[in-house]
C-alpha cells in the first residue's frame, strides 16, 4: 500500500546571519528606520546639483586633457615637499616605533612600559591625521616640517602597534633557546626577535612608505605643506585641468610605490 | 712541524652581503639627509624654537573644555555617522560587483575586463576621501550629499580589494560541487562562493564604516557636512575650548565604533 511521502520536498536555505527569527526581524526593521532618517537628514538642493553637473563635465574633461605646464612651478615645488616629507617621516617614524613597538608587546617588556607605550600607540591612532595636522601647524607655523611631524607621528601609531602585535606572535621556543645560551635582555632581542619581525618590519615600513604618500598630499589642505596645498589651490582657482593633472601624478606615483615595494617585499620574504 | 692553518671564523654573511648592505644602509641615509635638507630650505627656525610656547599657550586656552557647546555638537555629531554609514552603504554596492570583475577566478574576461576593475580600485585608493570632499564639494555644492559620495568613492577601492582577494582564496571544490548539480551561474555565485566570502565581506565592511567614521569627522573642513564644519568656524574664531570639546567628542566617537567593529567583527569571523 502507497503511503504519501513525510519529507519536505521543498528546502529552504536557512539564514546565515541572526538565526533567531525574532532578533532578524527587528534588526531588519531597525536598520530600515535608520535608513530613513539618515536619508532624511542628507537636504539635497536639487537646482544646485543640477548646475555643478556641468562643472563636474568640465572636470571629467580636465582629468582627460590635463594640464602639466601652466602650473609646473608650483605642482613640482608641492610634490618636492610631499615626496621630502613622505620619505624623512617613514624614517624618523621606524627609528622612534622599534623602540615602542618592543615596548608594546607583553612578552618581551614589564607591565608599566607596557602600558606606556600602548597608551602612545592608542593616542597616535585615535586622531586622524589632519586634526593632528590642524594642531601642529598652529604650534610650528605653516610648511612641510609640521607635515612631518604629523606623519611621524602618525606612523608611530601604525607602525608600532603592528610590530608589537608580531613581537607577541613570535616563536616561543626560539626565544627559549636564545635564553637557555644565558643571553642577556639585548642578546634575546637581537637573536630571537628580530630575524624573526624583520621581513614583516620590512613590508610594513614600505606600507607605510605608501600611506604617509597619500596623506601628505592631503594635509596641505590645513597648511602642512605638499601638493594638497597645491590642489586646493588649482580646484580654487576652478583650473580643474592642472588639478586633474595633479591628480594623476598622484595616482602614478602611488602605483610605482605599491608595485615596487611589493617587489622588494617579494625579494626581502 | 707546520703551523696550524687560522681557524676559519663564522660569519652570518659573506664578505660581498655585508658589503652590500653597507651600502644599502649608506644610500638609505644619504637619501633622508638629503630629503630632510630639501625640505627644511624654506623652515622658519624661529617658529619651530618657540612651538613650545605655543604648545603651552593653545594648551591653555583648551582648558577647561567648552562643556555647554555640546548642544550645539549633537546634530553634528549625528549627520557625521550618516555620512559614515550611507557612505559604507553605497561603497559596498559599487566594490561587490568591482570584485567579482576583478577576482582571478570569477572575472568574465582576464585581458579586458579585469584590469578595467583593477584601475578603477587603484583611483579610488590613491585619492583620499578628503580630496574626493574638496572636488564633490566644487561639483555639487557644500552638504553632506558631498560628504556622503566622497565617502563612497573612497570606500570602493578598499572593500573592493580586501573582497576580490578573499574571492581569490576560495575553495574550488565547492564551485565545482555546485556546478555539478547543474546551476546556473548566478546560482554557483549564490551558493558556492557567497557562503565562502560572507565573514570576509562582513568583517571588511565593518572595517571600513570604523575608518569612515574617523574621516567623515574632518570632511566638514572643506564643507562636506558634519562635525568639521563645526571644528572649521571653531578654529577660525581662535575658540580653542570649543575645538577641544569637539576633540573630546571625536574621541568618544571613534572610541564607540572602534569598540563596535571590533565586536561585530569578533561575532562574525
Amino acid at each position: 500500500m502507497d503511503q504519501p511521502s513525510v519529507h519536505p520536498v521543498t528546502w529552504k536555505r536557512p539564514p546565515v546571519l541572526f538565526t533567531h527569527t525574532g532578533w532578524r526581524r527587528a534588526i531588519y526593521a531597525g536598520a530600515l528606520i535608520y535608513l530613513v532618517l539618515a536619508m532624511q537628514s542628507i537636504e539635497v538642493d536639487w537646482q544646485r546639483v543640477y548646475l555643478g553637473l556641468d562643472r563636474g563635465w568640465k572636470f571629467v574633461e580636465g582629468f582627460l586633457t590635463p594640464d602639466f605646464t601652466t602650473r609646473w612651478r608650483d605642482i613640482s615645488e608641492g610634490l618636492i615637499e610631499s615626496l621630502t616629507m613622505t620619505v624623512t617621516s617613514t624614517v624618523a617614524g621606524i627609528l622612534v616605533s622599534v623602540p615602542i613597538g618592543i615596548g608594546a608587546a607583553r612578552n618581551l617588556a614589564p607591565a608599566p612600559v607596557y602600558l606606556f607605550c600602548r597608551g602612545i600607540i592608542t593616542l597616535s591612532r585615535s586622531f586622524q591625521e589632519v586634526i593632528i595636522a590642524i594642531l601642529l601647524v598652529a604650534m610650528f607655523g605653516f610648511g612641510p616640517f609640521a607635515g612631518f611631524l604629523t606623519l611621524a607621528f602618525a606612523s608611530i601609531g601604525f607602525l608600532s602597534k603592528l610590530l608589537a602585535e608580531d613581537i607577541e606572535a613570535c616563536d616561543r621556543s626560539q626565544i627559549e633557546a636564545i635564553r637557555a645560551t644565558g643571553a642577556s635582555w639585548w642578546q634575546v632581542v637581537n637573536y630571537a626577535v628580530q630575524p624573526q619581525v624583520m621581513p614583516r618590519l620590512v613590508g610594513l615600513s614600505l606600507y607605510r612608505l605608501d600611506i604617509n604618500f597619500r596623506e601628505s598630499a592631503v594635509i596641505g589642505i590645513v597648511g602642512a605643506g605638499g601638493i594638497g596645498a597645491t590642489l586646493n589651490t588649482a580646484i580654487d582657482r576652478y583650473e580643474y585641468d592642472s588639478a586633474g593633472a595633479i591628480l594623476i601624478i598622484i595616482i602614478a606615483i602611488v602605483l610605482v610605490v605599491e608595485y615596487s615595494s611589493s617587489y622588494i617585499r617579494r625579494w626581502v620574504q | 712541524m707546520t703551523t696550524n692553518a687560522p681557524t676559519p671564523v663564522w660569519h652570518y654573511r659573506t664578505r660581498k652581503q655585508t658589503l652590500l648592505g653597507w651600502l644599502g644602509w649608506f644610500s638609505l641615509v644619504a637619501l633622508t639627509v638629503f630629503c630632510w635638507q630639501l625640505m627644511n630650505e624654506n623652515t622658519i627656525w624661529a617658529f619651530v624654537s618657540d612651538a613650545p610656547e605655543q604648545a603651552a599657550d593653545i594648551g591653555g586656552r583648551m582648558f577647561p573644555p567648552a562643556w555647554s557647546y555640546i548642544d550645539q555638537l549633537w546634530e553634528p555629531l549625528w549627520d557625521t555617522i550618516n555620512i559614515a554609514t550611507l557612505g559604507t552603504l553605497i561603497g559596498v554596492a559599487v566594490a561587490v560587483p568591482v570584485a567579482f570583475l576583478a577576482a582571478n577566478n570569477t572575472t568574465p574576461s582576464r585581458r579586458f575586463v579585469r584590469p578595467l576593475a583593477l584601475l578603477l580600485i587603484v583611483t579610488s585608493r590613491s585619492i583620499n576621501s578628503l580630496i574626493w570632499a574638496l572636488l564633490l564639494v566644487a561639483v555639487i555644492g557644500p552638504g553632506l550629499l558631498a560628504g556622503v559620495i566622497a565617502i563612497g568613492l573612497r570606500s570602493i577601492g578598499f572593500i573592493a580589494k580586501l573582497l576580490y582577494e578573499a574571492i581569490e582564496e576560495i575553495d574550488f571544490n565547492q564551485v565545482e560541487a555546485v556546478r555539478a548539480t547543474g546551476a546556473s551561474g548566478a546560482q554557483v555565485i549564490d551558493y558556492a562562493i557567497v557562503p565562502q566570502i560572507l565573514p570576509a565581506f562582513w568583517g571588511i565592511s565593518v572595517f571600513r564604516w570604523d575608518i569612515n567614521i574617523r574621516e567623515s569627522t574632518i570632511l566638514g573642513l572643506v564643507g562636506a557636512g558634519g562635525l568639521g564644519i563645526q571644528l572649521s568656524a571653531s578654529l577660525a574664531t581662535l575658540a580653542w575650548n570649543q575645538v577641544a570639546m569637539i576633540f573630546v567628542v571625536i574621541l568618544g566617537t571613534v572610541i564607540v565604533s572602534e569598540w563596535v567593529s571590533a565586536r561585530v567583527r569578533q561575532a562574525v569571523i
